[in-house]
């Protein structure tokens, strides 16, 4: 009740201070979403608008940039474009404009879904893992159970690049090269230490008594697991997921070491992009948006469990 | 309702032996507790029970079926813990019914239950809140209405009053003394707290490193302490225990005490020369002017009708319970006389009691021993 209230107190901050407080964030907030809303800009832009300088902040919208993702085009001589039929859609239309016709579909869309299928796939797999793992550590006497967690820490304790050329010959020796299977394998890997060592710290703050009753009531340990653990742990598996989704997600050096065709993901394909007829950034920025996008829903849809996962175990409750 | 038979249980984790080869019986309908302090084996003695842990050797039986290696599931008890171990996803109804569900019981069986057995706790009017925003107590009698709903053939508590306040402890237990003797379930009971156990148990057991010290009654185990260590953790405060050294022959009735001779119960065996230690409950000390041990007071505690006195006496340290009427002042000297028919002997090195005829376990003297507790205590 701050209206009644005019004794300072020593543990609720005073309205100026929360103002602050706010303001600081506020600007915070604003000044880490400038790049992110640059590229949204960019994307809606013309190639000459996106390099003009100064750099234009009111322009006419165009999706030349999104067209460009989406499409190959090959350049032709005036004439032959006025020979041919009207065009059809709005991209083959701009392609036009600049003496350009579309030649067929760009592969951003294959993929993007190799993306989507190698970073879910690898994080599922990492979490499920991990969360096995996790509660095999937590509940029962392992023999070397601390050494086998070190050792499983160990394998992220060197920069995983470090190990590319190893794994590039491994890859290409067993035929896992350029392959969804090999990517999905490799960033599961790397996950599922992360994965291990963060979901025991929460599994660690589960009473064993809540399946310890399950099982005296009548539960295996693996009913007990699935209906009693699994709900309680809900909030560190979310926020675990993120985290490996989002590396599986952004990772650049072992994509492109690894994967050049079938199998290539996002990052390596948009430095393809800027390579094809010029430095075509609004094309760029338009594939980088929509990159970001999965990830931005998915933290979204989690954010409940991810606030209350990377605090949780902070306070006892 | 189900026997539950004990033997030559043993457990040893690594190098460390938590229970060593223990026996014991829990007669069918008994509240039985397991006492001691913490790390005797006592939990680990009722997770045995309950499934929860696998023997190194031994068996388990209850209700005449070996148990030992049974899963916690297929011997029908149910389990009360410390922190109760409410489900914080299902509300105070569905955490209730719980092991019924388990069971595979019909929506409408459990819904009947369970109502049941919130009557039968009076917290019929808290079924549809969420566990998370409820007192300890009221915590307590869910995680006990999920013990009775299933109406198992034993309850086993490991601690189930540990995390409540001493208030509304004192409380709980009247009420799970009640539970008890309506439902008449054999039920195994851990504390460490000896008023726990003492106000609440038909038949205690004092445990001390994985060792059962004493299996008997709360008074049996008052009045005739098996061992030092059952004598130093039963009553508050607890026995005195006043070191000597002396040989004693059968049939004594005194020892000498720092040059005092004090009237003891009987002998029945013989000791060599040895270190010894009388044993005298604080409320078995009086304060006599002709009394052949003197002491110094030391202090005072107030406890309404009574007091307890802490003396200084050439053999040690002494606290005496006596009516708040009697006026002492530190420094005072003060004469005492003890009890004799009431005190304990015991050999210093193997904390064992000495036979007397207040302390003897032998079949012929039974019948006497029962006489005489009758008539002190009827």
């Amino acid at each position: 009740m701050p209206g009644l209230s005019t004794a300072h107190s020593v543990v609720e901050p005073s309205a100026l201070s929360k103002r602050i407080a706010q303001g600081i964030v506020i600007l915070y907030a604003l000044l880490t979403m400038i790049p992110l809303a640059w590229i949204l800009l960019t994307g809606f832009k013309t190639p000459p608008d996106s390099i003009s300088y100064p750099p234009k902040l009111v322009f006419q919208p165009s999706l030349e940039g999104y067209c460009n993702l989406f499409t190959t085009r090959s350049r032709q001589t005036p004439e032959y474009i006025a020979g041919l039929p009207p065009a059809e859609g709005m991209c083959d239309e701009i392609a036009r404009s600049r003496n350009m016709v579309v030649a067929g579909p760009s592969k951003f869309v294959p993929r993007f879904v190799n993306s989507l299928v190698i970073a879910f796939t690898s994080t599922l797999l990492a979490v499920g893992l991990g969360t096995l793992a996790a509660y095999g550590f937590s509940r029962f006497r392992v023999p070397l159970a601390d050494d086998l967690l070190f050792f499983i820490l160990s394998t992220r304790m060197m920069p995983p690049i470090a190990v590319a050329i190893p794994i590039y010959l491994m890859y290409r020796e067993l035929g896992l090269s350029d392959t969804k299977l090999g990517m999905i394998l490799l960033y599961t890997a790397v996950n599922v230490s992360l994965a291990v060592w963060l979901l025991k710290g929460f599994i660690d703050e589960i009473p064993r008594e809540y399946e310890e009753a399950a099982m005296i009531d009548g539960y295996t340990r693996l009913q007990a697991f699935r209906k009693v653990v699994l709900p309680q742990a809900a909030t560190g598996i979310a926020a675990t997921a993120i985290f490996c989704l989002i590396f599986a997600w952004n990772e650049y050096a072992f994509a492109v070491l690894l994967t050049s065709g079938e199998a290539q993901t996002t990052p390596p394909f948009i430095p393809f992009i800027i390579g094809e007829g010029g430095q075509d950034w609004p094309a760029v920025a338009a594939a980088t948006t929509l990159f970001v996008i999965p990830i931005f829903v998915f933290t979204i849809l989690l954010r409940k469990h991810l606030l209350r996962g990377i605090t949780f175990g902070a306070v006892r409750k | 309702m189900a026997e539950i038979r004990v033997r030559n249980l043993h457990k040893a984790f690594a190098d460390f032996v938590a229970v060593r080869d223990s026996s014991f019986t829990v007669r069918d309908g008994e509240f039985f507790c397991l006492l001691g302090p913490s790390g005797c084996g006592k939990t680990t003695t009722l997770r045995m029970i309950a499934g929860l842990e696998l023997p190194t050797s031994g068996t388990i039986e209850l209700a005449g079926r070996d148990v030992t290696f049974n899963r916690a599931g297929e011997r029908d008890i149910a389990f009360v813990f410390q922190l109760f171990a409410l489900y914080p996803h299902m509300n105070v109804r569905e955490n209730i019914g719980f092991p019924l569900k388990c069971m595979g019981m019909k929506r409408a069986g459990i819904a009947t239950r369970v109502e049941e057995a919130a009557r039968i706790l009076r917290i019929s009017h808290l079924l549809d809140s969420r566990v998370s925003g409820l007192s300890g107590g009221d915590r307590q009698r869910i995680a006990l209405g999920r013990a009775i709903v299933r109406e198992p053939a034993a309850f086993m508590m490991d601690e189930p009053l540990g995390a409540l306040d001493a208030e509304f402890r004192h409380l709980m237990c009247g009420e799970l003394r009640g539970l008890h003797d309506r439902l008449k379930a054999t039920t195994v009971y851990v504390t460490h707290d000896q008023m726990e156990a003492m106000a609440m148990a038909d038949t205690i057991a004092v445990m001390n490193r994985g060792i059962i010290e004493q299996y008997a009654t709360p008074q049996e185990i008052y009045d005739r302490p098996a061992s030092l260590f059952v004598a130093d953790f039963i009553g508050s405060p607890p026995m005195n225990l006043l070191s000597f050294t002396g040989a004693l022959a059968p049939g004594a009735r005194a020892v000498r005490l720092d040059g005092a001779a004090v009237g003891v119960p009987e002998l029945r065996e013989g000791v060599e020369e040895r270190p010894l230690v009388l044993g005298v409950r604080p409320e078995h000390v009086r304060f006599a002017e002709a009394g052949a041990l003197r002491g110094e007071v030391y202090g005072t505690e107030y406890l309404g009708t009574t007091q307890i006195v802490t003396l200084k006496t050439p053999a040690g340290p002494l606290k005496a319970r006596v009516p708040s009427t009697v006026a002492v002042k530190p420094g005072e000297r003060i004469g005492l006389d003890f009890r004799a028919d009431r005190l304990s002997l015991f050999d210093a090195a193997s904390g064992r009691a000495l036979r007397t005829a207040l302390h003897d376990p032998a079949p012929r003297h039974a019948a006497s021993h029962q006489v005489r507790r009758g008539g002190s205590h009827g």
